[in-house]
């Protein structure tokens, strides 16, 4: 017996599978666990533990300058998203439902390459072009609107994967068979397409908002006087050492997130097992 | 049986026209290509362009100028002669390549056994496994990365395991950090953070290749006298050949230019061209210069971009 | 053959053809006439055209070339969504995010009918498929067979004039099959609408069709009621792909106006009618299984009959199928019906036999 077989009678494999999934998620899931613990410790340095306190939450609350900050991030992130949605939706039946046409090889490659390209370069290459427009056409200004023209950028190429992945499997007799019943290409569309696809909207739309309220790097570039967004904000006090409202913040937000995270999948989980158990019943029936 | 009538509403008579049928159609091509045309393609274009002219001040050149009766091009290819010249230019992208190499090679190691067992786990459990991956990737990488600076810091834990560890040792050994204890800003740390952050874009292009793979096959090589190992090596990775490559081309490319993981966990040693393009820009304010970085970054991602667009549609797609 | 003048064609394909671009015809110059309620089916093997076609009459697709008439009415240029016609597709296509009654009554709202009329509609074809109660269920909540029924209320409500079916039994299993396919043509008779079916099943076409058209490659090899499709093929083809036969290769030696007698390598034909043909011409004689006899003895006469060994006996419950090899390894499948509960004098494998059949039993085949 050789020792592959061997050890895997031993149930190695299991074990080593296991083993490595926990060790993943420790690895994953350690920086987390030190960004909470610390957001309570009384001492501002992190080496020293001073006690449990709750006194950056507090400092939190009267911080204007972060609390500006993430309004204008979850008002770019909510333009984000649903302009990422829309354009994806465009661009994703492009890539589906037509095949042939003039140019299609550079469709693909324009929609797919930001997933991939440097943050840099594409915030650069922005820039320039933002600046070129405004000296020939008078605007835009940078700000809000520049933020948001480059998160676009990158959130309808998440946003054209997703949805792009949920057309592919659905099934084109559907489509058909509201035609052949009188709806027209449009009423198609809204009464059919839509209502089929529309999860994975709405998880393009949580990714890009996500991508968007993250995003450092096309933010720095695009943005202007007076637009901060908050992922800016910590990076520019994070740079400059280790801060204890950070943590506190950074807590906040994991809870936030987990939350919905969680929620979600529960909810997601539990519409499954509703809908088996209905189709194993019919079966049976 | 009742007689339907034809046309009548003008809806149905614009629908019926076969104009409005092509041009239907036309308009959903369009809208989304003529928004990346503007905002993805033309740049690309003004961007070599400014990498092709020089900054007097701050009025930028023009390549084409006439005056006096005279046409007169002038492509400034200075800046490109610098970074040829220059041995810190050569030495940065070298690095940052070298950077995104090991970062996609750890990732690819970490990440395609965790991959394989998550996919092999009970049907019932993988949901709740990815969910769990995804989780940190739904919260915010640049609190992550930052909290790598609190655990890798003197007093933070993954400082004082190391060091209980002797890990420390090893590594100022193998030349990645200065002194012993000395973790941040340092190759390690950098690497590190790189890892991490990209550990999740890894994982999930795999995932969905792995978990779609045909378990019938090991069984039927199984059958045929094949231990598991050389199943997984014969069979498995071969198949799931379009998720490594999309995987890795996830991780590798991004990781060329990053900047925000070398400048919050890298150091004076750590060069990365996303950081002096950044600098070229932000405190030299030297945009031709900036420009010229860019494009030479972008001919040397052209052909893993190209790779990853080919493998990117095959990993993810759904066999129906 | 009927003795009234057939009434004019409700459906008329004419001269239709498909090019995809691909070198050869999808459809090659199709032309067929389908009476008004009747069942009509496209019968033959994938590729062969049929779904194209029965795609062109939809409107999915657009005919390179040719005309096609509903009730006089030119439908070219008419999009799927404004032609009176209906289809049911192999998957049912029933939309998976509306109940059954949102599903059934999909096609009457996009009329513009009025609620009430609606709502009387949608009941009355619940009814006719049995499912009143089940109009509040989501797709998934309903067996397979149930989805069908639904699919089949949906696509009758808006009584069109002509109802396409593609592969309308494919996706159940064989129990659920036989049984579905008298319903589901209980109801389209029920209910009058021409309707054309396109399978790759004779036995479904057989069982629901009033008349076949057997296809391959684009042309239309044959059309015919199943009776006729099945006892006077006209081509190999055609005989070959309906049930099972045995093809006999041979050349006529006597041709009488009331008789023929074929010469084939190790038996000799009399058939007990005339052909369209002459001496020395080649043919093939055409024997379904179940015309022919088994037995120990030699038979009278020098016709019909050929000597061979059992070489395999199957079992089917309701029938016998022997196979017969023949001198010089010709082998000839025989089906026997077990009317008597044990038959005395069965052949068994191994065993010398003659299998006879009468002179009404051949069709002699030119193509």
């Amino acid at each position: 017996m050789s020792l592959g077989r061997f050890l895997h009678a031993m149930g190695f494999n299991r074990l080593f599978g296991r083993g490595w999934l926990v060790a993943g998620f420790v690895f994953l899931y350690m920086p987390m666990a030190a960004l909470i613990v610390y957001s309570f410790n009384q001492s501002p340095l992190q080496a020293v533990w001073g006690g449990t306190s709750l006194r950056w939450y507090r400092d939190l609350a009267r911080d204007r300058e972060l609390i500006t900050a993430l309004w204008l991030s979850l008002r770019i992130a909510f333009y984000t998203g649903l302009s990422s949605v829309v354009l994806g939706i465009l661009a994703a039946f492009t890539l589906v439902r037509y095949r042939r046409f003039l140019g299609r090889t550079v469709f693909s490659g324009m929609v797919n390459a930001p997933l991939v390209m440097p943050e840099v370069i594409i915030g650069l290459s922005l820039l320039l072009m933002l600046v070129t427009a405004q000296r020939w056409l008078g605007f835009p200004e940078r700000g809000l609107l520049t933020i948001w023209m480059g998160h676009l950028l990158v959130g309808l190429a998440y946003a054209t994967v997703v949805i792009q992945a949920r057309l592919q499997e659905l099934n084109k007799d559907l489509e058909e068979a509201a035609t052949i019943l009188g709806a027209r290409p449009i009423q198609v569309f809204f009464l059919v397409t839509l209502p089929l696809i529309f999860n994975s909207l709405v998880s393009a739309f949580l990714l890009t908002f996500t991508l968007s309220l993250d995003d450092v790097v096309l933010s720095a570039f695009l943005s202007g006087p007076g637009a901060t967004t908050l992922p800016l904000v910590i990076f520019s006090r994070a740079r400059l050492g280790m801060r204890p409202d950070i943590n506190a913040a950074a807590t906040l937000i994991i809870g936030v997130v987990s939350a919905g995270v969680v929620a979600g999948s529960l909810i997601i989980a539990r519409n499954e097992r509703l809908r088996a158990a209905e189709i194993a019943a019919a079966q049976r029936a | 049986m009742s007689h339907r009538p034809l046309a009548t509403s003008f809806f149905d008579r614009m629908h019926a026209h076969p104009l409005f049928r092509k041009h239907g159609r036309k308009a959903v091509i369009v809208v989304p290509y003529v928004w990346l045309l503007i905002f993805f393609l033309f740049p690309f274009f003004i961007i070599l362009r400014m990498s092709l002219t020089d900054m007097e001040g701050v009025v930028i050149q023009p390549i084409l100028q006439f005056k006096e009766g005279i046409l007169s091009l002038a492509i400034n290819v200075n800046h490109y002669l610098f970074i040829l010249k220059d041995d810190l230019y050569g030495k940065t992208y070298l690095s940052s390549m070298r950077y995104a190499a090991i970062t996609t090679f750890w990732c690819l190691f970490i990440g395609y056994p965790f991959s394989y067992f998550m996919a092999r786990a009970r049907p019932t459990a993988q949901p709740g496994l990815l969910m769990m991956v995804m989780l940190p990737f739904w919260t915010s990488f640049l609190l992550r990365v930052y909290a790598w600076k609190g655990l890798l810091t003197e007093g933070g834990w993954v400082c004082r395991l190391l060091v209980a560890l002797h890990v420390d040792d090893l590594l100022v050994r193998l030349d990645l950090i200065p002194s012993q204890g000395l973790f941040m800003n340092t190759p390690f740390s950098l690497t590190i953070g790189m890892v991490y952050t990209y550990l999740p874009f890894m994982i999930l292009p795999l995932y969905a290749t792995l978990s779609k793979m045909d378990l019938r096959l090991l069984e039927a090589a199984a059958d045929l006298g094949a231990t598991p190992w050389v199943g997984f090596w014969k069979i498995t990775v071969p198949l799931s050949k379009a998720g490594i490559i999309a995987g890795s081309m996830l991780v590798f490319i991004p990781c060329i230019g990053e900047y925000v993981i070398p400048e919050l966990l890298g150091g004076p040693r750590t060069l990365m061209i996303g950081r002096v393009l950044w600098d070229e820009f932000f405190s030299n304010n030297d945009w031709p210069m900036a420009a010229s970085v860019a494009v030479v970054v972008i001919l040397l991602i052209i052909v893993p971009l190209a790779f990853f667009n080919k493998y990117q549609a095959e990993a993810t797609e759904v066999r129906t | 053959m009927s003795l009234a003048p057939a009434p004019p064609a409700y459906l008329e394909i004419r001269d239709v053809v498909k090019d995809f671009g691909s070198g050869s015809l999808a459809v090659n110059h199709v032309s067929l006439d389908i009476h008004k309620g009747e069942i009509f089916a496209l019968l033959g093997s994938s590729g062969c055209g049929k779904t194209t076609l029965l795609r062109m009459l939809a409107g999915f697709e657009v005919p390179t070339q040719g005309t096609i008439l509903l009730d006089g009415q030119n439908l070219a240029g008419l999009p799927p969504y404004l032609r009176p016609i209906n289809m049911m597709f192999q998957s049912y296509a029933l939309f998976p995010h509306l109940t059954v009654w949102e599903n059934v009554a999909f096609g009457l709202k996009r009329e513009g009918m009025p609620r009430a009329n609606i709502a009387e509609r949608v009941e009355a074809m619940l009814k006719l498929v049995q499912l009143q109660k089940y109009g509040k269920r989501k797709p998934h909540q309903l067996s397979g067979g149930q989805q069908q029924r639904v699919a089949l209320a949906r696509s009758l409500a808006k009584r069109p004039q002509l109802m396409l079916l593609d592969e309308p039994l494919g996706a159940l299993d064989k129990k659920l099959r036989e049984e579905t396919q008298v319903e589901l043509a209980n109801i389209i008779r029920e209910v009058g609408v021409t309707c054309v079916m396109v399978t790759h099943d004779q036995e479904e076409a057989m069982t629901m069709a009033t008349r076949i058209a057997v296809m391959s490659e684009g042309k239309i090899l044959q059309v015919g009621t199943p009776g006729e499709i099945y006892e006077t093929p006209t081509t190999r083809f055609v005989a070959d792909f309906i049930g099972s036969v045995n093809l006999m290769d041979g050349k006529v030696v006597v041709d009488e106006p009331d008789f023929v007698e074929i010469d084939c390598v190790y038996c000799r034909h009399r058939v007990g009618h005339g052909i369209t043909g002459n001496v020395g011409m080649d043919v093939a004689v055409a024997v379904r299984p179940e015309k022919i006899r088994l037995s120990r003895t030699r038979p009278d006469g020098e016709v019909n009959h050929v000597k061979g060994t059992v070489r395999d006996r199957s079992y089917f419950g309701s029938f016998t199928v022997y196979i017969l090899e023949l001198e010089g390894g010709r082998r000839l499948k025989v089906s026997e019906s077990n009317v008597d509960r044990h038959r005395a004098d069965a052949p068994a494998a191994g065993e010398v036999a003659w299998a006879t059949w009468p002179d009404t039993a051949q069709v002699v085949l030119t193509q």
